[in-house]
């Protein structure tokens, strides 16, 4: 059977996906709440059904970030080797590329928390 | 690595450095100014900078002069409006992020092991479109016509002609001419930091510097554009009186808010993390061990490129959006501090676990630090909705944003200064004049703005010229005043110091710090740089690799000579730096000043609504880029491959994603998108405040947007069939391209044919006008479109692009990608998305 985790890669580009799901997740909060309470649609849907809509997309945008961490924790070889990963080889290369994604996905993780924070606390567009 | 290195008689070896002399020198008399070399454009940068940073500087004092005392009539209210927007503005746009393209520009090709950055002459004329700005922006205040609405230009204060005069078109124009030269060094700068590294100088073993740079050049291409989007919306309607940001026709100001500040608040991190990354160089050497976490620091530069994109809406508080909107704003201001946390405690690790030599660029640094800290801290302050709401527009938020940015940048830079002049000119600065520089201005900085803190408590609002006495403002306004003169007086010490006459140092010490990293392995005196390319195995290459200095002095290592006659340095892979190819890049040349005048002259005219010069000099800047691009870009080389030294010989011209010219267009690609996605979002914006946003007045139908779209898509497919066919041969791929160009002339009329047939008129209603101008915005891509793919035509006709080499046709590809997804956004938005609107 084919995993779904997906296979190691070489590439730069990974470094970012934990960040990048934040900036996703941040935008879709802004955008949503935004056109919710500048439209006055709150007649139509309440605001709590939009609480609840932006809660499961944190928890998809956790799960994201949770599964980036442990393709970042699998890259760092499951923490064998400690850093700060400055020898001259290629493996000392992704030891640190997987060291430093598992860091920026502890720091999106908790980013994104305090996102919702807001969410838990403020039940209305008042201005 | 086992490589046999080099080795060369002193003969051979003279006879090296006689032809890489020849190559690399600088041209002397009146055509030093034609130069492109990194090290003359950097340090002209610099000092460029520098000086706007003095002029700036007096206009502080001038403004602490009439703040003085109550009821001081020393400057009128208006010559008092006009010097803070300056101040503002020449510090934010014409010091601070000038000051890092200019360090970057200068240090980065040594510390990283190239020759010279891969785009030179992009360089040089960055700088003269920077020089050019700049001094248009400053001189108008001596006519009495600079910007007064201050550094943010909001409306509609900004937008009366009757206010806020030619200044605020001075603004918008001098500044759009100016973000242009940051994007030129923001690609730069990330090709060269991913393919021009020393070979083995793997992402892991990367200087700190280049990390931050390439985070810092990557938030440029995100932060700037939505300010070029907002100035072309801004100077339409001052122009044209196109009602975008007027309430009374349906545009509302709050929009130029979002985009300044979309752009306005990266900005600020984008100041403070290159001065951050020359902490992270100087910290080492001054504690003579490696940085403690290095990881860490790269967390903290990734995270903070982030996070400082969710907070422009902290400068808006007070204007009535939503409270979770703002909520939203507050959390991710918090979140910002963790990783600017880390920094801190990343060097004060690394200070604890070395022997620490506090020497001036320490003590420079380390007081910026303090500094910084305490604006982080009312940072955080601020960063609460409760408390920005009292302190929000008075001079809490003044001192707050002077300590963030004074020790957060001024400090660093000119702790950067005193480490790298050496590097600049092979002499020390003093120690007994950098101690006292320090002290003054330390003290005069804390005694200039701590009081601030208070008087903004006590309810003084930002900018107002004068005050009545006997409202509890008089003492700290006078303290701070005396304050800005000590710390006027410590900034004198060090530019005396700089400029006094110095002796030669006694004996020729390239690397007087006992620093670890590779730039300092240069000598000031020859303009090639590195002598030999060499191959890296250690973070700090000159504290671990032995021998490596007289290595790379005697040549043993990469592209030792320049037998060729061109200037040739070294790409390699961006993951583990394996050489792949060997580069060539542009030397001398007027065409880059030449372009510079013209497009400024472009600006100038336009400030002043000179129709027909703006057109003649628009047509010179064509003609100039044109001109640069056919002679100087992707010339079929004499050779395929080259000897590169150590028994390897690389390509000379490589193209697609291999290919740094691939990679400049993707990067300034990634910028202009960022342009078109802003002026959506106004789209959007304007859709969400108005009920009734499409019916409001005549819409561009659905037949001319619909046409456009699939004719820009033709375009676009005909395009990618021209780089196939050209595979096969030049017949085929250049019948591709005159359909192309066709087709694409076809798709841009179409684009403008649904506003202009249904008769809208874009001073009528914002509705109209912004429906105008993403159509005027894509069918002027569209126009660039055609004229690459008539390009391509006139070279693939002249033999200057054939099946092998045929970077031309697939740089255009690339762009002909990016302008068929604005064409779909764009035509799908006007014509389709009113249907779904209602």
């Amino acid at each position: 059977m084919k995993s779904f985790i997906p296979r190691e890669v070489e590439t730069l580009w990974t470094l970012f996906t934990a960040p990048t799901v934040w900036a996703l997740h941040f935008l879709v909060c802004y955008a949503t709440v935004a056109v919710f309470c500048a439209k006055g649609l709150a007649s139509e849907v309440s605001f709590d059904t939009v609480r609840i809509a932006l809660g499961v997309v944190t928890v998809l945008a956790l799960a994201m970030i949770v599964l980036s961490a442990w393709l970042a924790w699998r890259q760092w070889g499951f923490g064998a080797a400690d850093p700060p990963h400055d020898e001259a080889t290629r493996n000392a290369r992704t030891l640190f590329q997987g060291f430093a994604t598992l860091l920026l996905s502890g720091l999106s993780f908790v980013a994104v928390l305090y996102m919702a924070i807001p969410m838990i606390f403020i039940a209305e567009c008042q201005s | 690595m086992t490589m046999e290195l080099g080795n060369f008689s002193p003969e051979e070896r003279a006879a090296q450095e006689e032809r890489l002399r020849k190559v690399w020198e600088t041209p002397k008399g009146i055509r030093y100014w034609t130069s492109v070399n990194n090290s003359e454009i950097g340090l002209w940068y610099g000092v460029t900078a520098f000086a706007f940073m003095l002029f700036a500087g007096l206009l502080g004092l001038l403004m602490r002069l009439q703040l003085a005392v109550p009821e001081n009539d020393f400057i009128s209210a208006e010559l008092f409006n006009q010097a803070f927007t300056l101040h503002g503005t020449v510090m934010m746009f014409l010091f601070a992020v000038p000051i890092f393209e200019a360090v970057a520009i200068f240090l980065l090709p040594s510390m990283l092991g190239a020759r010279e950055l891969p785009f030179p002459r992009l360089s040089a004329f960055g700088f003269w479109s920077f020089l050019i700005g700049g001094v248009f922006v400053c001189g108008s205040i001596f006519f009495n016509a600079a910007p007064n609405a201050g550094w943010f230009m909001y409306p509609p204060l900004a937008t009366d002609d009757e206010y806020a005069g030619i200044g605020a078109d001075i603004w918008l124009l001098g500044l759009s001419f100016i973000e242009v030269a940051s994007i030129a060094a923001a690609v730069e700068i990330i090709v060269g930091i991913m393919k021009c590294r020393a070979p083995g100088m793997r992402i892991n073993l990367m200087p700190m510097f280049a990390w931050y740079l390439l985070i810092v050049a990557g938030m440029i291409l995100f932060a700037f554009p939505p300010l070029i989007a907002g100035d072309i919306l801004f100077e339409m309607e001052r122009m044209f009186d196109w009602p975008f940001f007027d309430a009374t026709r349906g545009g509302d100001p709050l929009l130029w808010q979002h985009l300044f500040w979309i752009f306005g608040h990266p900005e600020v991190y984008i100041i403070f993390l290159p001065a951050i990354a020359l902490m992270a160089m100087i910290v080492p050497t001054f504690s003579q061990r490696p940085i403690v976490g290095y990881s860490w620091i790269v967390l903290a530069a990734v995270g903070t490129g982030f996070l400082s994109f969710g907070l422009w809406v902290h400068h808006m508080f007070t204007t009535g959006l939503p409270q979770i909107s703002l909520a939203f704003f507050s959390a991710a201001s918090e979140a910002v501090a963790i990783p600017t946390g880390v920094q801190i405690f990343v060097f004060i690790a690394t200070m604890l676990a070395g022997r620490v030599i506090f020497s001036v660029p320490m003590l420079f640094g380390a007081g910026g630090l303090i500094i910084f800290v305490i604006g982080g801290l009312t940072g955080v302050m601020v960063a609460l909705v409760p408390f920005d709401w009292q302190a929000h527009d008075t001079y809490f938020i003044v001192a707050h944003l002077h300590y963030v940015l004074i020790g957060g940048m001024l400090f660093p830079v000119v702790a950067g200064i005193y480490y790298y002049f050496p590097f600049v000119t092979g002499k020390k600065l003093s120690d007994a004049w950098g101690r006292t520089a320090f002290w003054l201005m330390f003290v005069g900085f804390n005694v200039t703005f701590f009081p601030m803190h208070f008087s903004g408590l006590r309810g003084m609002p930002r900018r107002v010229f004068t005050y009545p006495e006997d409202i509890g403002w008089d003492w700290f306004n006078l303290i701070s005043s005396i304050g800005a003169f000590v710390f006027a007086a410590g900034v004198a010490t060090f530019v005396i110091d700089i400029f006094r006459p110095k002796q030669q140092p006694a004996w020729r010490d390239l690397n007087p710090w006992n620093s670890g990293t590779l730039e300092w392995t240069n000598d000031p005196a020859e303009s090639w740089g590195m002598r030999s390319v060499p191959i890296i195995t250690s973070r700090y290459p000159l504290w671990d690799q032995p021998n490596l200095q007289a290595d790379i002095e005697a040549g043993r290592f990469y592209l030792p000579d320049a037998k060729s006659g061109k200037r040739e340095t070294l790409v390699t892979s961006v993951l583990d730096a394996k050489p792949i190819q060997c580069l060539r890049v542009g030397g001398v040349s007027y065409v880059t000043i030449i372009a510079a005048i013209a497009l400024g002259g472009v600006f100038i005219a336009l400030t002043f609504k000179l129709w027909i010069t703006t057109i003649v000099f628009a047509i010179i800047t064509f003609i100039a880029i044109i001109h640069w691009l056919w002679n100087g870009t992707a010339p079929i080389p004499e050779v395929p491959e080259i000897d590169v030294g150590l028994g390897e010989t690389l390509p000379i011209y490589v193209s697609g994603p291999a290919s740094v010219g691939w990679w400049a267009m993707f990067i300034t690609m990634v910028g202009d998108g960022t342009a078109f996605a802003s002026l959506i979002f106004g789209y959007f914006f304007y859709w969400t405040i108005h009920d009734d946003f499409t019916t409001i007045a005549n819409g561009p139908g659905v037949l001319w947007p619909v046409a456009a779209l699939v004719l820009y898509v033709i375009a676009w497919v005909l395009t990618l069939l021209a780089r196939e066919l050209n595979e096969k041969g030049p017949r085929g791929a250049r019948l591709a391209l005159t359909a192309a160009l066709a087709v694409s002339i076809a798709a841009s009329f179409a684009g403008l044919a649904g506003p202009y047939l249904h008769e809208m008129d874009p001073t009528s209603h914002v509705y109209p006008a912004i429906v105008w101008i993403v159509a005027i915005w894509t069918v002027t891509h569209g126009i660039v479109g055609a004229i690459m793919q008539g390009y391509c035509l006139a070279r693939s006709i002249t033999g200057r692009m054939t099946a092998e080499y045929d970077q031309d046709i697939r740089n255009v590809a690339l762009y002909w990608h990016f302008m068929a997804f604005t064409a779909v956004v764009t035509f799908a938005v006007l014509g389709l998305f009113p249907l779904v609107s209602t």
